[in-house]
């Protein structure tokens, strides 16, 4: 196939040309960030709590009442006794946050006392013996929590506990030689021993500024008994999640109506909790899809209704190409190469407008950097778009038979 | 002539339907979305009190000790309850409040209703007159309320209407955290948007049910609600908030003039120098004073993923264009003989642009009122979404206009390239070669 006679028409469309190129390479720049925002969502929705999310749901209980915060742990209990009682509940904790939850208790970690600086930024949670085995978090080194390690807290009260367990991702931090259990470190001012560690457990928020200690949590031995009210994280039995959903705060109620479970939100399965909190991205990554498909498709249609009046334009000089003895396939190779040079003009733009784009959204979005395999999977794309929106044109220029050049019109 | 360069462009567009449907598509497109998105945007990032904004401010100072001190660092956020009570008590602005958010237990005395939590606002008196607050009855307390702890409150026309059944209840009694306070005021529907004067409550959510002064909420201990900081030997135990090394509250200051504004800031550099002299303060004197629009922006309010998806819309609005200039083109050249032909027979150059404008601003029309059909869906979808701006995405007038101006504007731009050089035909070329 000979490139420069295709040139050589193509400097007669200058107009068309450029404009075909620019919406190739404007498309490639916004496709390529747009793929990559969507990769950049799916992962971050994808990232694991660490807990066992098929069988568990939380009920946020609301007192009436203000109880003291004495007798907000005796109903906590006593709700806890109901809770663990159920045929279709296999174990209850309660706690003042749950992973995905969206707001909590953030703190930070010292290992001296007189230290400036954090060594850690972490999520408080609070819980009692039974937060591990309900929660279904793998206990890797130590020991769980005993019963009577276990107090009653007020949100007025110091978070002074002289034990705690950790998440792995906080021990590797402290202790990079892996010998967390048994060290002292210093938790909102108060030093307090690592009791023991856990695989893996994420923090209460997903948002960017809880980024730099998304899996550094921390489990505190204490009910949280506020006259407000709290969390009962549940599990369910394997397969009985429903049923518990339904019996459990069915069974609150009777037990002790002086209470509010708020009949929207109140009940959440665990899957609902993981959609709530990953609802904007999840939105995000769709519109930028749909923009994606949508731009893909307008571009395309572009480039086969302007190759389609090249073709009507050039009927009579492709019948005398057809009677001075070239091929079908000739002419349809030439409509394919003068696509694909034009598309490689355009993509070639379009690859240093994508990176561009992407070097400034860096610094107004926070995002990080393009990696170029998005620009190469965009490159793909649009050639192959290209090629195919041509592909009808470029074969109706084929079947010109080669008698038009002997018309006039 | 104008009818006729009509009927002459409604010919044209008719016979080739397909290209003139994908041009018309894609404005259409694009408009849907780029005004879906600017929508938002417009929305989100509104003045939440249009031509009292600039009389607004609000102070931030710094009271840290040196702890992780870097000289240029934005002062904290919010105030100390002393640096706060100094400020209220000094005076120096027109008006100036100091508040903090928070949840009380409403107990009502109506049988048959349950005690319920609702979002309170603790603030001392001026909070109403300053945010131009309206009122349906009565009206906000006085200083000396505050002064003296006053069991007052102000209520919502929202809770009014759910508790007294939109009579007017001041000086009825209401019962919360175990507390009988005396109804002074109800107010009439308020939302301001952005929820400006506490942004750690939800940028966009709707205002607070319950208004009780800032003394009073703190000698009954009413729960607290939003972000504290703290430092030194500070922790956020709620029995010693007002002598806490803790940032907590928020306090606004109305500055009636540029004068007035200048004059505050001096006062807020040497209140810091005194307060470094007498020892409170540790760190070199770092104030600010931002007006209310500007505070907007430096809490960044419009969320991120909005901006980015206006940028996002615009990028494909233009896309669209540069289709339609191309498919323009392409279109007018094909009919360079009719053109030959029009000019041949005496129109002048200017007459066939005009002609071809007309054209392209048909399609633009009609692209517009697709777009706007499709900005009304993308809005629809917007509202069906969960943030807590979504029930404010509605178009208002501006808004439509500018819709029609953009898709019209649009494409009479995409028109130009397209039918200039069309009209460049030279028409003995175009009639000899027929």
């Amino acid at each position: 196939m000979q490139i420069k006679p295709i040139l050589s028409a193509l400097r007669r469309h200058k107009a068309g040309t450029f404009l075909i190129a620019m919406q190739i390479a404007l498309t490639l720049a916004i496709v390529c960030n747009a793929l990559f925002i969507i990769q950049q969502r799916i992962a971050h929705l994808s990232e694991r709590t660490g807990i066992d999310e098929p069988d568990i749901f939380v009920i946020e209980c609301e007192w009436v009442g203000s109880p003291t915060s004495q007798q907000a742990d005796a109903r906590m209990l006593e709700d806890l006794r109901v809770l663990r009682q159920l045929s279709s509940v296999q174990d209850a904790t309660p706690s003042n946050s749950y992973p995905l939850n969206g707001g909590g208790w953030d703190d930070g970690i010292k290992l001296k006392p007189d230290q400036l600086q954090d060594s850690s930024g972490t999520t408080v949670y609070l819980a009692d013996d039974h937060f591990i085995d309900t929660l279904g978090l793998k206990l890797i080194a130590g020991r769980n929590f005993r019963p009577e390690e276990v107090a009653r807290i007020d949100m007025r009260d110091r978070l002074a506990a002289p034990q705690v367990i950790v998440t792995k991702a906080l021990a590797d931090k402290l202790f990079p030689n892996g010998d967390a259990v048994g060290k002292t470190i210093y938790l909102a001012g108060n030093p307090t021993t690592i009791l023991g560690e856990v695989e893996l457990l994420q923090a209460q928020s997903i948002d960017r500024w809880a980024a730099d200690f998304a899996y550094r949590s921390v489990i505190v031995p204490r009910r949280l008994a506020a006259s407000l009210g709290g969390f009962y994280i549940v599990r369910a039995r394997p397969g009985q999640l429903d049923a518990a959903m339904r019996a459990a705060p069915a069974a609150l109620f009777e037990h002790n109506p002086r209470r509010v479970i708020n009949e929207q939100d109140g009940v959440l399965s665990f899957a609902q909790v993981r959609a709530r909190a990953y609802e904007r991205d999840r939105g995000m990554a769709i519109l930028m899809g749909v923009i994606c498909v949508a731009l893909l498709a307008i571009t395309a249609a572009g480039i086969v209704g302007l190759t389609s009046f090249w073709v009507g334009q050039r009927r009579k000089q492709i019948g005398v190409r057809r009677a001075l003895g070239a091929t079908q396939r000739d002419i349809l190779g030439y409509f394919m190469t003068e696509n694909l040079l034009i598309s490689l003009g355009g993509v070639l733009v379009g690859v240093l407008l994508a990176i561009a784009i992407n070097l400034w959204l860096v610094t107004r979005f926070e995002m990080s950097r393009l990696s170029m395999a998005y620009v190469l999977v965009g490159v793909a794309i649009l050639l192959l778009l290209g090629q195919g929106a041509v592909l009808a044109p470029a074969l109706r220029a084929s079947r010109v038979p080669p008698v038009e050049a002997t018309r006039s019109v | 002539m104008f009818g006729y360069y009509l009927d002459l462009a409604l010919r044209s567009l008719r016979r080739n339907k397909m290209l003139t449907a994908l041009m018309v598509l894609a404005i259409a497109l694009g408009i849907g979305a780029s005004m879906t998105t600017l929508t938002v945007l417009h929305v989100l990032s509104g003045d939440p009190l249009p031509g009292k904004s600039g009389t607004l401010f609000y102070p931030q100072l710094d009271p840290q000790d040196m702890d992780g001190y870097e000289p240029g660092k934005e002062p904290p956020r919010q105030v100390t309850w002393i640096d706060g009570m100094n400020l209220l008590h000094a005076q120096r602005g027109d008006r100036q409040a100091l508040m903090t958010g928070g949840a009380v237990p409403v107990q009502p005395t109506q049988s048959g209703m349950d005690p319920f939590y609702s979002d309170a606002r603790y603030t001392t008196g001026d909070f109403f007159a300053m945010f131009q607050v309206p009122f349906l009855y009565g009206r906000g307390w006085s200083a000396s309320d505050d002064e003296g702890k006053a069991r007052v409150v102000v209520i919502t026309r929202t809770l009014n209407d759910k508790l007294f059944a939109g009579k007017d209840s001041t000086g009825q009694t209401l019962r919360l955290s175990d507390t009988a306070f005396r109804i002074v005021g109800v107010l009439d529907s308020w939302r301001p948007n952005p929820h400006f004067y506490d942004v750690n409550m939800g940028n966009y959510a709707a205002s607070e049910d319950v208004f009780v002064p800032l003394a009073t909420a703190r000698e009954l201990r009413m729960d607290r609600n939003g972000s504290m900081d703290c430092w030194g030997s500070g922790g956020g135990d709620e029995e010693h908030l007002e002598t806490a090394t803790c940032v907590w509250l928020q306090f606004w200051v109305q500055l009636d003039s540029p004068a007035k504004a200048a004059a505050y800031k001096d006062y807020l550099v040497h209140y810091s120098q005194e307060q470094k002299s007498l020892g409170r303060f540790e760190r070199p004197v770092n104030v600010r004073l931002p007006n209310l629009m500007e505070w907007l922006d430096i809490n960044k309010v419009v969320p991120g993923d909005v901006r980015l998806q206006t940028w996002l819309a615009l990028g494909f609005l233009l896309v669209c264009l540069v289709n339609t200039v191309g498919l323009m083109l392409a279109k007018f050249l094909r009919r360079a003989g009719e053109l030959g032909v029009r000019r041949a027979l005496g129109a002048s150059k200017r007459e066939v642009f005009m002609q071809l404008l007309v054209e392209a601003g048909v399609i633009g029309l009609a692209g517009g009122i697709g777009g706007l059909l499709l900005a009304f869906l993308g809005l629809w979808l917007v509202r069906r979404q969960p943030s807590d701006y979504a029930s404010l995405a509605h178009l208002d007038v501006s808004m439509l206009l500018i819709t029609f101006l953009l898709a019209v504007g649009a494409s009479l731009l995409a028109g130009l390239l397209p039918a200039w050089r069309a009209c460049q035909i030279t028409p003995a070329l175009q009639l000899k070669s027929q």
